[in-house]
């Protein structure tokens, strides 16, 4: 999947969560979910489990903690992906 | 875990404590009941004259009964000093009026318990059995938020 499409589709999974509009209509690869984006802690767990369900695969304790930014969602998905 | 530990291990007292005895804890779930007292301070202002349990209060009481000591259950000896208690969402319906001293039994079903996240089905009852309020209630219960 390219990175591209893979951002689409988690754009997708964010839009429910965030309140911040502004910031979600110019997401880039830097933006921050829970600085830029306005996503408290709980969300974000919303987040990762629509991720495990959308993408099919299992996200770890270790890698939610570092799940803060789209780069890091996407370098993880693509990790989760390319090991299936 | 014993029931009776997990109450003591709750962090309200008086005024704010809403949880009077744990019936049941397991893995995925518990129940427990509360008794609301006609002396309870709200019931002087809600409603004028008309003393009736507010629904943030029977809200309250589902989040501590049905969450707060299932997240405790599940935590078992990971729940200390550092843990943050959290709730972060709730979506409610109420159904049945509940009066000054009715007794109410809560129930609640986890939906899941992820990445510090506890989200549960529960379900309120009074003493005869009839559903007086039920919900969705989510909080976060972890180390760090």
């Amino acid at each position: 999947m390219k990175k591209e499409e893979l951002i689409a589709q988690l754009k997708v999974i964010i839009k429910p969560y965030t309140t911040n509009t502004e910031a979600f209509d110019n997401l880039t690869e830097d933006t921050d979910f829970i600085n830029d984006l306005s996503i408290n802690s709980a969300n974000l767990v919303d987040i990762v489990l629509d991720i495990e369900e959308t993408f099919n695969i299992i996200i770890e304790d270790t890698d939610m903690q570092r799940m803060l930014d789209v780069k890091t969602a996407v370098e993880i998905i693509e990790t989760k992906l390319s090991e299936k | 875990m014993e029931l009776t530990n997990i109450i003591a291990k709750l962090p309200y007292t008086k005024p704010f404590l809403f949880v009077d005895e744990l019936l049941h804890a397991d893995e995925n779930g518990v129940s427990g009941t509360y008794t609301f007292n006609e002396d309870l301070d709200f019931y002087k202002g809600h409603f004028k004259d008309n003393p009736v349990t507010p629904g943030v209060i029977l809200t309250e009481t589902m989040a501590q009964i049905g969450m707060v000591c299932l997240g405790i259950y599940l935590l078992g000896n990971n729940f200390n000093k550092e843990t943050v208690i959290a709730f972060t969402s709730a979506d409610m319906q109420f159904l049945k009026p509940v009066y000054p001293n009715e007794k109410v039994t809560v129930t609640s079903q986890k939906s899941f318990f992820r990445f510090g996240k506890l989200k549960c089905d529960v379900i309120m009852k009074n003493e005869a059995g009839q559903e007086v309020c039920k919900g969705i209630l989510a909080g976060m219960i972890t180390t760090k938020l």
